[in-house]
């Protein structure tokens, strides 16, 4: 049985094959931006995009955001409020409470702007990869802020992924056992000595490491949990108190010692259960989501989970690997996994070239597609492929479409219109390309192709003719344009 | 290059041809036979189908129970509330505020003056009124509250408790157009993990707006979008799915807007909330196959100078009910729809410094529709009795829940809630299995 992490042969590595990298290992690009990874080679295109720190990142105004809106009361207003309670003081009281809501009130703010912030950066970063990884693993580690009601925690969750996006896996899960969001999320916080909460054991087995089901019982669950006593946080930051901190021997899957939360977690890396879970969450984030992958589907995990464990958990070998294989640029691979609301929208512009338009506007529409950042549904995050599509979503994601192109507004949304202009010349200079003159059948096919990302099916490109034809046949800027809401609204559009 | 010159009208045959093989039959067929087991009212009228429907109408912000449902019998709350207070029937108004209307002289209990809407359901025995809802350890944020509501879960996690509800009784295959929310976004009540709601504030604008920048892109795009399968999609495969969901998508977005076209059979009074009931009604009378709706009104958080608007909620509250349900009766399906009314929570017992009241507790939760055996459920909560300053609940909110999956929706509500919950007798019916 031939191996299908083999490489890709160089000289297959033509602009379909380039375009479909670009959009798996990041948001897609121009049709120039394709075209300069064509010429770089695979495996040159490959280590851009995987080796990212030389590329400038797009920081934002990230510093701008406060670490102190949320913040524990004071000595001096717990004794205002405890004077106040004795003295039935309901002005002072009410004062007081009306403080932390408006403190509340702009921790939520805050929030808001950090959706558009990380938004605004995923569109404009030149590590494309970094932020797609980030994603994935806020995703995979996830935490929502309606719980935890701290934007700053989010903010610092949020920085502690993409430092570690492309680093090593056992780094992401102690960190994420320190990560004030985390413990507060999954009630570490409250995980003492004499009343331990099985909380967050339970989630770092079942979604975080091993996958539900996937060799440990119930028993492994509540020892872990006492090897995770103590773990909690003061403020902004992570306080292992000795004095919650069960110290006493735990077994777990069959070890047994006075383990600590790093011992847990490294009793659950050594699981081989572990790296396959890893590997086959992302391949379906990176290669197929379909409900029934490709027969050698598993055969590429398990070597993606060899080279997982053999290079002891560092994530840029195996995304390498995988990024080179002739399985990732196999057929039936291309075009194989939905776009998430957030791919759908950043996609769009980096590789469409639309105007951003409103930033406000993209964060709802994503509300709307049911991806909302720092605010997954749940702690098992989101379940992407086919449930981000339902009748009410389509229009969502086809209006969008409509929304970044035009800028006219849905008005169903409260999108505000948008006078932006968009400049549609690199896309007429792709579409143009090969011939001196626009055969209108050809540049309808070059467009429709490059912006579905393979080539369409016939019945596509006949309405798409049809429709250009009965307008008089000539490609002007707008019957791009109008032709671009077209090939939005294809079901097939939301592949990637 | 050949295709077909598809028109409007192949469009709209094709998609009621494809509309009527969807995959849900099925699952109504063994539905409305376990339905008809249980309600002598349903299937008493030829041609009208038996398919349960529930709405939920949710008052977001902390709607004020103590001034929904008045306990004028008890001097406390008078205490409590020396400006807020609402005098008990028969009394003289009072700086414009009319006395409480009767609901149970005998429990010492009334309804707000402005909820005429409900006394006149609740003396047709179409209104019950389950006192003091609520759930161990009360959370007093609006947002975890909600989610817990929602959630039908004390952590607040998961998905919504109506979402699982469709999960649990259809195999595996959403509904199309199963759960509907009016507004903006789909509550988390109605996300399972498998039936996800649609939501559309406006129905008008559930539906492609790229038709709207030329004459030219409307065919285009419905032969894109209701040509089904095409360029040789595998079924099974993911452009197969996306095809199929946007013909589904095509064919909802044309059933919502023809059947909210229709005018009314009755005449709606002018609120956000009878907008919306407005709009299920005209979609109940079109038969859709939806088996829950979601409606919502906003404004109940009422921390500062409560009694104006606070009435004036109110007042929407009881009209919007009553006209929505004499709609329902002029299409003869009232007897196939219950409505229930929540909040939140309720809010404090004293009133503050600022003639409002803050975050509290347990609170009436409303039910409507002839199926309902009607009347008052549970005790008033104790005034005297408090926690911390707040009514100690009586009735879990999921019991209630539990009585309708149950009772009204058929449903294993065990599954549903993952717990058991001792349902109140709420139904006409349903006295004799919940004795057992």
């Amino acid at each position: 049985m031939s191996n299908p992490l083999q490489p890709l042969a160089k000289k297959d590595f033509d602009y379909g094959a380039a375009q479909h990298l670009l959009n798996r290992a990041g948001f897609g690009g121009t049709p120039a931006q394709v075209q300069a990874l064509v010429e770089m080679g695979l495996d040159d295109a490959v280590d851009y995009l995987v080796d990212f720190e030389g590329a400038k990142a797009d920081a934002g105004d990230a510093a701008e955001f406060r670490s102190d809106i949320v913040r524990s009361e004071t000595p001096a207003e717990r004794e205002t409020l405890r004077r106040a309670r004795a003295a039935g003081d309901e002005e002072t009281i009410l004062r007081l409470q009306r403080e932390r809501q408006a403190r509340e009130r702009s921790d939520r703010e805050q929030l808001g702007l950090m959706q558009r912030w990380w938004l605004a950066r995923m569109i404009s970063t030149g590590r494309p990869l970094e932020e797609k990884l980030t994603l994935f693993w806020h995703g995979h580690f996830a935490t929502g802020y309606r719980t935890i009601e701290n934007s700053w925690h989010m903010l610092r969750q949020n920085a502690f992924l993409r430092a570690n996006a492309a680093g090593n896996f056992a780094d992401l899960v102690r960190g994420i056992i320190r990560d004030p969001a985390m413990l507060k999320y999954l009630d570490n916080d409250e995980n003492r000595r004499r009343s331990p909460n099985e909380n967050l054991a339970r989630e770092l087995m079942e979604l975080f490491t091993l996958g539900e089901g996937n060799g440990y019982g119930e028993r492994d669950i509540k020892e872990g949990a006492r090897a995770l006593t103590g773990f909690t946080f003061r403020d902004n930051d992570f306080v292992f108190n000795r004095d919650e901190h069960d110290p006493t021997p735990k077994t777990i899957l069959g070890r047994t010692g006075a383990f600590g939360g790093d011992e847990f977690v490294s009793i659950l890396l050594e699981q081989p259960v572990a790296s396959r879970f890893i590997a086959s969450k992302l391949y379906r984030h990176f290669v197929n989501d379909a409900p029934t992958p490709p027969k050698d589907a598993g055969d590429a995990v398990d070597r993606l989970a060899r080279e997982f464990r053999s290079k002891r958990y560092e994530i840029r070998p195996v995304l390498r690997m995988l990024f080179r294989s002739r399985h990732f640029y196999a057929a039936e691979n291309r075009l194989s996994v939905v776009k998430s609301p957030v791919q759908l929208m950043v996609q769009a512009i980096r590789s469409l070239g639309t105007p951003v338009r409103e930033m406000g506007a993209l964060v709802q529409a994503g509300d709307l597609m049911g991806q909302q950042l720092f605010q997954p549904p749940s702690v098992k995050g989101w379940d992407g492929g086919r449930s981000w599509i339902n009748t009410a979503t389509m229009f969502v994601r086809q209006n969008i479409v409509v929304y970044l192109v035009t800028g006219r507004r849905p008005a169903a949304f409260d999108w505000s219109p948008s006078e932006l202009s968009y400049d549609t010349s690199p896309l007429l200079a792709h579409i143009r390309s090969g011939a001196g003159s626009v055969d209108p059948h050809e540049a309808v096919r070059a467009l429709a192709t490059f912006a579905l990302g393979g080539p369409p099916a016939p019945e596509r490109l006949a309405e798409l003719d049809d429709f250009l034809g009965g307008l008089g046949g000539t490609v002007t800027e707008d019957r791009v344009k109008a032709m671009l809401c077209l090939i939005g609204a294809m079901p097939e559009y939301q592949l990637c | 290059m050949t295709h077909e010159p598809f028109t409007r009208r192949l469009f709209l045959e094709r998609s009621l041809a494809l509309a009527s093989l969807a995959a849900t039959v099925p699952c109504f067929i063994e539905r409305s036979a376990m339905g008809m087991l249980g309600n002598p009212l349903l299937s008493s009228n030829p041609g009208v189908p038996d398919e349960r429907i529930l709405v939920v109408i949710q008052l977001g912000g902390g709607n004020d129970g103590l001034n929904t449902v008045i306990p004028y019998g008890a001097d406390e709350y008078y205490r409590a509330r020396p400006q807020l207070g609402v005098r008990g029937p028969g009394a003289a108004p009072q700086n414009g505020q009319q006395a409480a209307l009767e609901l149970a002289n005998a429990q010492g209990i009334g309804l707000h003056p402005n909820l005429t809407g409900l006394r006149e359901l609740y003396d047709r025995g179409a209104l019950s009124v389950v006192q003091g809802v609520g759930y161990p350890n009360p959370n007093r944020s609006h947002f975890t509250s909600m989610d817990i509501w929602q959630t039908g879960r004390l952590d607040a996690k998961g998905s919504g408790w109506i979402g699982r509800y469709f999960d649990n009784t259809c195999n595996g295959t959403p509904i199309p157009e199963g759960a509907v929310a009016i507004g903006r976004a789909a509550p988390l009540a109605m996300q399972g993990d498998i039936q996800k709601p649609i939501a559309f504030e406006n129905p008008s604008l559930f539906r492609w707006m790229g038709e709207d920048l030329h004459g030219a892109m409307k065919d285009p795009y419905d032969a894109i979008n209701r040509a089904g399968a095409v360029g040789g999609a595998a079924p099974g495969s993911q452009r197969e799915f996306l095809m199929r969901t946007a013909l589904d998508a095509q064919i909802a977005s044309e059933r919502i807007r023809a059947a909210v076209a229709r005018d009314p059979l009755v005449q709606y009074p002018q609120s956000g909330l009878a907008r919306q009931l407005q709009t299920i009604g005209a979609m109940i009378r079109a038969e859709m196959p939806t088996r829950v709706y979601y409606a919502s009104m906003g404004g109940f958080d009422t921390h500062a100078g409560q009694a104006g608007p606070h009435a004036n909620l109110m007042r929407q509250l009881g009209d919007a009910v009553l006209a929505f349900q004499r709609d329902l009766e002029a299409q003869r399906n009232d007897a196939r729809v219950a409505t229930m009314v929540f909040s939140e929570f309720g809010r404090r017992v004293r009133q503050n410094a600022s003639g409002g009241t803050d975050h509290g507790t347990a609170a009436p939760v409303f039910l409507v529709g002839p199926a309902l055996r009607g009347g008052v459920v549970g005790n008033h909560p104790s005034l005297t009795d408090l926690d911390q300053g707040d009514l100690k609940y009586g009735i879990d909110f999921r019991s209630v829940y539990a009585a309708l999956l149950e009772d009204w929706m058929k449903a294993p509500s065990e599954k549903i809630l993952r717990g058991k919950f001792a349902k109140p007798v709420l139904f006409e019916g349903s006295a004799a299995k919940t004795g057992a």
